[in-house]
């Protein structure tokens, strides 16, 4: 059904959430990220899939603005991104969930949670946002008060996503949410992205844990040494065993 | 040598106190900078110096010390912006060599600039007819304008306190001075904040400066030793730490006018000796954390 992609390149080109062409990153001299094509659709939940060092994270933090060294294109909602600050992105309505959850040290959970509205608009009802995502996240409710670093790795990831949603972005972001957080947390963190997802916010994931990102994804791209070495829906790519041992097995 | 008696020792603890309070001020300013923009600031004493002119100007032309209390530190803070804005700014990125350099070129400038203003020998100063006088402090009498800058430095660290952790710019500053990348990402632009930094620190060494004038000479060379005591102060309280810069700012001060009792040959000396017994045992300083240049 999704075929229908490579007929209408162009008008996707101007219709997706966010349209990446010909991107290519690079970490000193070493070229991080090669080439890259690629395109999320408004309200669709995409995976990137691939081993360590394949260039997941680059493409991730490229997208946001956060590496200076880049050429082609990237469009988010029909505004052409590349070489806006990570700022500006931001109030286009782009959030980011870094890998090491970036948990502001020193502050409390209900600071943290602050700083996700402190530079928009609509800071003025941060304290009703707070409740708003102290009801889909309770396990921060209970701690607001409590210093941000001393919850436990899956609920500092979640007061990481929590506070990527302050603002309401129109995509998020995600880089390895799983990643050290304990079975059951996780569980619970994929039935908010399918929630995030059912309440129209577009993901871009990036995730070790394949089935699992499959599951809630529409489709998935997979990386190779900084190139898109295969594209396809998600449930074909959970059914076949043989891409996942050859780009995913760790 | 006169025989030391408990008050004239609790004196000298208040005078300490006084003088501690100026370092106190100063190291304020240097960490602010140095803990959001991670750049060692070489003018810092410089400012302090321009602080002290511009607030012997102000007070000459104004003919009110409260004026130039307000006018002082908005105009030394004025210059801050404009140095952070045009010179320091282009120089982010490139390794913390680059602004040290120039801050350090910019405060030869500055003491040139006012060689140039104001003459070599300096402007004389005296204590604000408001504030001159002794009082009686319970165990003796004290000039009235030395607890006039303890109380100044109260009210001021007070209001910076509330600021930095009662205010939305205060939260950005918290955090970005741990983590300037999560507050670019969640929409802060951050070289605003590192201006507005920039220019409040310096501001502060400008009033630091207009405090510390009546007591001491106002010359284009002030800065220089200040700079160097500013740099003990933040080392003995830790890089970056607001409660470290007061606390060592006043044990400094006291340690200095403590020993200056004793054996006044020894007193600069005492100063780098704190510092080094500090280092030795605790190279963080004493409120600082381990590894912030890592």
């Amino acid at each position: 059904m999704l075929k229908f992609d490579v007929f209408t390149l162009g008008r996707a080109r101007t219709m997706s959430m966010l349209n990446v062409e010909k991107l290519n990153a690079w970490y000193d001299r070493s070229h991080v990220v090669q080439n890259l094509t690629f395109h999320v659709e408004p309200g669709e939940v995409v995976t990137l899939m691939g081993r360590n060092g394949a260039g997941k994270t680059t493409t991730l933090r490229t997208i946001m603005g956060l590496l200076e060294k880049c050429t082609g294109n990237v469009s988010f909602d029909a505004q052409q991104m590349l070489g806006k600050p990570a700022h500006i992105r931001f109030h286009s309505g782009l959030a980011y969930v870094p890998e090491d959850r970036r948990i502001v040290a020193g502050l409390t959970v209900r600071e943290n949670l602050q700083l996700g509205l402190i530079a928009s608009a609509a800071r003025a009802h941060t304290n009703a946002m707070i409740e708003e995502i102290a009801q889909t996240f309770p396990r921060l409710k209970e701690r607001l008060n409590q210093e941000a670093t001393s919850l436990s790795g899956g609920e500092q990831q979640m007061l990481a996503i929590a506070r990527a949603m302050m603002a309401k972005p129109k995509m998020i972001l995600l880089d390895e949410p799983s990643e050290g957080v304990m079975p059951v947390l996780v569980d619970e963190m994929f039935e908010l992205f399918s929630r995030m997802k059912n309440q129209g916010t577009t993901i871009l994931l990036v995730e070790q844990n394949v089935e699992r990102a499959l599951s809630i994804s529409d489709r998935a791209y997979i990386l190779d040494q900084g190139r898109i070495v295969h594209e396809g829906r998600a449930a074909d790519l959970l059914a076949d065993d043989e891409i996942q041992q050859k780009y995913c097995a760790v | 040598m006169a025989e030391i008696t408990l008050q004239l020792l609790m004196l000298q603890l208040l005078t300490g106190l006084a003088l501690g309070a100026v370092y106190a001020l100063l190291a304020i300013g240097l960490s602010l900078i140095f803990g959001m923009l991670t750049v060692v600031n070489f003018a810092h004493g410089a400012f302090f110096m321009v602080g002290a002119f511009l607030g012997v100007y102000f007070l000459t032309v104004t003919g009110s010390f409260w004026f130039s209390l307000v006018l002082t530190p908005t105009a030394v803070g004025a210059i801050g912006l404009l140095c952070e804005r045009f010179l320091v700014r282009p120089l982010y990125g490139r390794g913390i060599d680059y602004p040290l350099l120039l801050t350090f070129g910019l405060s030869y400038v500055m003491v040139e600039a006012m060689r140039v203003i104001f003459g070599i020998d300096g402007v004389p100063t005296s204590t604000p007819s408001e504030l001159r006088g002794v009082v009686n402090v319970g165990f003796g009498m004290f000039p009235l304008y030395r607890l006039f800058l303890i109380a100044a430095t109260a009210v001021i660290v007070l209001a910076l306190w509330l600021f930095i952790e009662k205010t939305r710019y205060g939260l950005i500053i918290r955090a970005g001075s741990r983590d300037n990348e999560i507050v670019r990402v969640l929409g802060i632009d951050i070289s605003k904040i590192w201006l507005l930094v920039f220019g409040l620190g310096t501001a502060i060494a400008g009033l630091s400066g207009l405090l510390a004038a009546p007591t001491r000479a106002v010359n284009p060379e002030m800065g220089i030793p200040v700079l160097a005591e500013s740099f003990v102060v933040t080392v003995v309280g830790g890089m970056g730490s607001l409660v470290g810069a007061v606390v060592a700012g006043l044990l400094v001060g006291v340690v200095f006018s403590m020993t200056s009792l004793f054996a006044p040959e020894y007193a600069e000396l005492s100063i780098f000796v704190l510092m080094a017994v500090v280092l030795l045992v605790r190279p963080q300083g004493l409120f600082g954390k381990a590894g912030l240049m890592g």
